[in-house]
């Protein structure tokens, strides 16, 4: 094997890591060139984007298809509404609270839902989360069945002014999804990311080659909700409003980041960010048509998860053997 | 007493309703190894087609029956023959993520034909009527869900267990494979079970369409309930899922007793209590 | 016009070849040995021939007609019956239930449920039985008597001999006579070569997914058996 080494990036990769970096200083410096609604936008994109990489991370590479994903968005931001409503504590402090306190739930939460398997895994996630939304609308201190709001003296906190605080929060999301990309990464890179790859293609394979499958399951499934938890809480944060049914709705938290994910690509990290892209594109164009619109999506992502299973990144990854974010490692000379 | 005697039967009789719920889940899982998450929209989806049947003929609600279960049979055979079994070979997330597509096509469609208005069926007298046992009242109509299910669930079981059919889809639940080597069309077998599945979501459908409302987004609801009555039972035990049926009845309609939201909590809290304690349920029977 | 011949067939698992071009006939009526070392194709080979493995439609011929692109529940239709590797009854039937099983295709012929017990009385005793609570040689009877069943022109017995006693490994070779003297045409996969040459008239050796060496059994020199069974 003279000649050889195991290198982790390619000429595509470093590539597209000067492009992120460029995107990303665009994206900064957005307030200062872009339209009032621009920032609304890229704000929201960016948690979508930020919910389904940890999606993606739990069920394309750990193997746990979880659909009560929204469990962690209402509790993070039930927690940091109240940290900050009835503690008085810095709304942006209470929002990294939101991200202990969701792993510290979603552990007995692990213990419970890894006695299941496959679907019935997902469903049992499911299950948890319609428990905590009810149970969160019977407790009056959250403000039980009509749920909670930031007063404009909370909000003042975090700037005097409305564009400050447009400013402050705007610059909050993409500091979240751009650590939360960062971490995926991280993960994926490191022993944890070979774990999980070698898990998702044979569990029982790995376990008998040393790989503690249960511990690896539990730490990623503790990481993403925590990840979820903060992601959950800066969603509200910006909402100002909560309430059991728009915390914990699977509508919106889980169903269209799950099929973010299908669509973009299952498995890798560059198809989440596709699939958000094409969520929005869609979203842009057939918005008037509401019920049709969510039909679409549901007929695109079975017709890719019969046709296509890698989602649309899938087909072009393989088409040119391309890696933009370099996480496997290849033989070169 | 008489009061918690009266919520113990209340509940056992929603057994009933809920083991109709849970069978078609149970069958397509034991058989197939599917679990199908459009179920629960599949159930309303049968109640939406009663509707239907009810404003075009004005026939009495239950006699739609007659109509929808040969639909709904149809429907599943198409389902599971022409989509449904492409997803069964290429591993966990086919299935599962084809069969949630389904379930938010099916949603959307009948929020887009019926809007989100909340439905109901209406049986007439015996909706309210009800039948004295000493101090206790059972209502007439919770007394027929419960000895529908029951007849449901006999009759499945001669099928299981005594008929050529029956055979072939225990065989084949144990090993598909042979089973394909001792004739049997599986691709064939599979779409039959599916259509039997059916059945019983028909009847669940149009039963509780009677006695609860419904609308385009009750569908996850019948679902979670269907999974938490298989779970409490034992995953591939017919009756288990009967036994599963009544603990999840009987949870809810003690939380029911001090409001409608604890109604739903407490079943889901029983649910992940046997889950913490007895993750294989009462009866568990099938080999994974 | 062989009833069973296979011409150049070739399969795969995914992108893994485990034949290369086999030819192999067999005649209506004989008893035909395929020996080999583990690994060599003989089961791959056997369930080419049932239709569990996909390959070319030419590939595979009974009775002169073109098989190899057939399912396997078509073709026990045709005639073909296996009795797998490892006999893989199933546990959630009884013995009958299992026996019962084996007739689904619905073939007419000798082979009837009151027949089969006749040639395996031990299991009509246990016939309420779990199948899977009954002894190797006699889940091995209950195997075979499931392929009967269907009253195959051809019969695929995939090592039988296989975690049995020997004096059971006789027992259940002294009864494929009856068998063969219904007419029902056999095609034997062992790895106990004696065993298999004893009871065939014809034989082929596998070796890495070839035909090795193929002859008559009668008075064939052992020696050549064991150079050609290990590639020698």
């Amino acid at each position: 094997m003279a000649g050889y080494r195991i290198e982790r990036s390619t000429r595509e990769s470093r590539w597209f890591a000067g492009f992120l970096v460029l995107v990303l200083a665009a994206l900064a410096t957005l307030p200062y060139w872009g339209g009032p609604g621009d920032m609304r936008l890229v704000s929201e994109m960016a948690y979508y984007l930020a919910l389904a990489q940890l999606w993606n991370l739990l069920a394309g590479y750990a193997g746990l298809v979880s659909v009560g994903q929204q469990a962690f968005v209402g509790l993070g931001a039930y927690f940091m509404f109240y940290l900050a409503s009835e503690l008085g504590i810095h709304p942006l402090l209470a929002l990294a609270l939101a991200g202990p306190f969701a792993a510290v739930i979603s552990l007995p939460m692990a213990l419970a839902v890894f006695r299941l398997r496959g679907a019935y895994l997902a469903v049992g996630t499911w299950v948890f989360a319609e428990t905590f939304e009810l149970g969160v609308s019977l407790i009056q201190p959250l403000g039980a069945g009509s749920g909670m709001s930031l007063t404009p003296a909370i909000m003042r906190q975090i700037a005097e002014t409305r564009d400050g605080r447009d400013l402050v929060l705007y610059w909050v999301s993409l500091l979240i999804v751009t650590v939360i990309l960062a971490l995926v990464y991280w993960l994926l890179r490191s022993r944890h990311g070979l774990a999980l790859t070698a898990i998702r293609d044979s569990e029982a394979a790995s376990e008998s080659l040393g790989v503690d499958t249960f511990r690896t399951k539990l730490m990623i499934y503790v990481v993403t909700a925590a990840c979820t938890g903060v992601v959950g809480a800066f969603i509200f944060l910006e909402k100002l409003r909560l309430s059991p049914e728009s915390g914990f709705s699977v509508n919106d938290w889980t169903v269209v980041v799950i099929f973010m994910v299908v669509i973009g690509g299952i498995g890798t990290l560059e198809g989440p960010i596709i699939g958000m892209l094409v969520y929005f594109g869609l979203r842009e164009f057939l918005a008037d048509y509401g019920t049709w619109y969510l039909i679409l999506l549901g007929v695109t992502a079975v017709v890719i998860m019969l046709k296509a299973q890698d989602g649309l990144w899938g087909l072009v990854a393989k088409r040119f053997n391309l890696h933009l974010f370099s996480v496997r490692r290849h033989l070169a000379r | 007493m008489v009061e918690w005697l009266n919520i113990l039967v209340q509940g056992a009789m929603l057994g009933g309703l809920y083991a109709l719920f849970a069978v078609g889940l149970s069958l397509s899982f034991g058989i197939m190894r599917l679990v199908n998450i459009a179920h629960g929209d599949l159930i309303v989806l049968s109640a939406y087609f009663a509707l239907m049947a009810v404003n075009a003929s004005n026939l009495p609600a239950l006699t739609t029956l007659v109509v929808i279960v040969p639909v709904m049979f149809g429907l599943g055979y198409v389902l599971q023959r022409f989509l449904l079994n492409l997803t069964l070979s290429g591993g966990l997330l086919p299935p599962l993520l084809v069969t949630f597509g389904i379930s938010v096509i099916t949603e959307n469609a009948l929020l887009q034909a019926f809007g989100p208005d909340i439905q109901r069926l209406h049986a007439g007298a015996i909706e309210t009527a009800s039948v004295s046992f000493g101090p206790l009242a059972v209502g007439v109509y919770p007394m027929l869900v419960f000895a529908t299910a029951v007849l449901a669930l006999a009759a499945l079981q001669v099928v299981f267990y005594r008929t050529a059919l029956g055979r072939a889809f225990r065989a084949t639940s144990d090993d598909a494979d042979t089973a394909e080597m001792m004739g049997v069309d599986n691709r064939h077998l599979y779409a039959v079970a599916m259509a039997i599945a059916m059945i019983f979501t028909a009847l669940a459908g149009v039963l509780m369409a009677i006695r609860t409302t419904f609308d385009p987004a009750s569908g996850p609801t019948r679902l979670i309930f269907a999974f938490e009555a298989v779970i409490i039972g034992g995953l591939g035990s017919l009756w288990g899922t009967l036994l599963g049926g009544m603990v999840l009845g009987i949870a809810q309609a003690v939380g029911a007793a001090l409001s409608p939201t604890w109604q739903i909590l407490a079943g889901h809290l029983a649910f992940l209590l046997i889950l913490m304690v007895r993750p294989s349920g009462f009866f568990p029977r099938t080999r994974d | 016009m062989s009833l069973l011949q296979t011409r150049g067939l070739r399969a795969f698992y995914g992108d893994f070849q485990a034949l290369f071009d086999i030819d192999v006939t067999v005649e209506e009526g004989e008893t035909v040995a395929i020996i080999g070392a583990n690994g060599a194709g003989k089961t791959t080979f056997l369930r080419s021939v049932a239709g569990a493995l996909a390959c070319g439609a030419a590939m595979v011929e009974f009775d002169g007609r073109a098989i190899g692109a057939l399912t396997a529940h078509e073709i026990v239709r045709l005639g073909i019956a296996m009795v797998p590797e490892g006999r893989r009854l199933f546990p959630s039937l009884t013995v009958e239930e299992n026996l019962l099983l084996g007739a689904y295709c619905g073939r007419a012929g000798a082979w009837t449920l009151a027949r089969v017990y006749e040639l395996f009385p031990m299991l009509e005793e246990r016939r309420t039985l779990p199948a899977t609570l009954l002894s190797g040689g006699q889940q091995q009877m209950a195997a075979i008597g499931r392929a009967l069943m269907s009253n195959p022109r051809l019969l695929l017995c995939d090592e039988l001999s296989l975690g049995l006693a020997p004096v059971v490994i006789r027992d259940i070779y002294a009864r494929l006579g009856a068998i063969t003297a219904e007419g029902t045409t056999l095609l034997i996969v062992e790895q106990d070569i004696n065993r298999a040459l004893d009871a065939s008239a014809r034989f082929y050796c596998f070796q890495e997914g070839r035909v090795a060496l193929t002859a008559a059994c009668r008075g064939f020199d052992r020696d050549a058996i064991t150079s050609a069974y290990f590639g020698l």
